[in-house]
């Protein structure tokens, strides 16, 4: 990693434009062949970053793809930006992330347009209707992958119960939702080491890539 | 507009965690708010975001932002749920890199995930309410149902891709809706 981060300190000093053009390149690369959530995103930067450009080691990118999945954010743009920073300081970050944006960006508009055209079309609007249903699915079976790995107690299953309960109800901002998330597992870890139960952090369901790298089993249908 | 656009996902950025699916709650909430989308719109823009490359929640923002102000509203909304991952990620990448590993993050997550599982489980419940074809008639609200549970197994049984379900969804409904 040191080696990187000199190469990063480097790059920000001189303004590597040839480096910032590979990564931006690469990244519109990655961006292009990753259908189906930013997860689908994980084996397209490892082949790129790690095989073929030797950018960072296989370790190295096990620790970036850790951070880059629990930081908010999709996991696909957190990883670009960790590594478009290694290489090239805040100037490589901001390429990387606009490379793996970018053809995502396009192809949503060609959508809309399409869309506005052929919208109202019945053929169209029946495909809908077919595909709404299959969202649904997509959206059980990411909160069944999810819910595995988060749910490992009691204390978790009432906490997902209540959310559900709130949202159904009208009674929470999504947002203050989350909010409150952040903080009230501090407050429970806490409140279990002074009552000496033993709580586990680990994460069950687990999957492995090829840098070993073992994310929770809730990829599909994941995002942003 | 264009700047409330780029707000109101910016706010969202902060705290997206758990993926796209997670989000949809909360980027509903505000699109609604905002009177930015009629519900059916909305339901079509997370179709069409689960069938593009990229992040689910960040192509709904910029299908959100274009559907409300065009090009310039795309961008700002693109820009918005982006530019905290950036932010976020250069702060952990400079200074704290070991941060996942310490252990009140850790605790952090023990209560999150719950409720980010809350969060999908309501997405679910909520977006098979919205789906047109289960109000459209009793057989249509069957043949609906029967596309969620092919769905399902096809990703879990069968590890089908989801774009190819949502193909095979899409064709289906042309057949049995049309």
């Amino acid at each position: 990693m040191k080696l990187l981060h000199e190469r990063g300190r480097a790059a920000i000093v001189h303004m590597d434009w040839k480096l910032l053009t590979g990564i931006f390149c690469t990244f519109v690369k990655i961006g292009s062949a990753a259908f189906g959530g930013g997860y689908a995103m994980i084996p397209v930067i490892e082949r790129e970053v790690v095989s073929r450009k030797n950018w960072i080691s296989e370790q190295e990118m096990c620790d970036v793809l850790t951070v880059s999945g629990s930081a908010p954010g999709g996991i696909g743009v957190n990883a670009a930006a960790f590594i478009g920073y290694r290489l090239a300081g805040i100037p490589g970050a901001t390429a990387a992330v606009t490379g793996i944006t970018l053809p995502a960006f396009l192809v949503i508009l060609i959508w809309s347009m399409l869309l506005g055209w052929f919208g109202h079309q019945p053929a169209v609007e029946a495909a809908f209707k077919g595909i709404h249903a299959a969202v649904t699915g997509l959206i059980v079976v990411a909160a069944y992958r999810m819910g595995k790995s988060a749910i490992q107690d009691r204390t978790a299953l009432i906490i997902t119960a209540v959310t559900v309960i709130l949202l159904l109800n009208d009674h929470m901002h999504p947002m203050l939702l989350i909010v409150f998330g952040l903080f009230i597992g501090i407050i429970l870890v806490k409140v279990k080491e002074r009552l000496g139960l033993k709580g586990s952090l680990k994460t069950p369901g687990e999957s492995k890539t090829d840098t070993g790298y073992s994310y929770t089993d809730y990829y599909i249908g994941d995002g942003i | 507009m264009l700047w409330q656009l780029f707000v109101t996902f910016l706010k969202i950025g902060f705290i997206s965690f758990g993926g796209g699916y997670a989000m949809i709650p909360v980027i509903e909430h505000e699109v609604y708010a905002r009177n930015w989308m009629q519900e059916k719109d909305f339901l079509d823009a997370v179709s069409v975001a689960g069938m593009s490359p990229g992040p689910i929640a960040t192509n709904c923002a910029t299908l959100i932002g274009y559907k409300t102000a065009g090009l310039s509203g795309a961008i700002a909304a693109t820009l918005g749920m982006i530019i905290p991952s950036l932010i976020i990620i250069v702060l952990i990448a400079a200074f704290f890199y070991k941060i996942h590993r310490h252990k009140s993050i850790q605790s952090m997550f023990y209560g999150l995930r719950p409720i980010v599982t809350g969060l999908m489980v309501y997405a679910a419940i909520h977006f098979a309410e919205g789906s047109a074809g289960l109000h459209a008639g009793p057989w249509e609200a069957i043949l609906t149902i029967a596309i969620v549970i092919f769905s399902v197994l096809g990703l879990l049984r069968f590890r089908m891709h989801p774009l190819v379900v949502m193909i095979l969804a899409g064709t289906a409904g042309i057949a049995v809706f049309h």
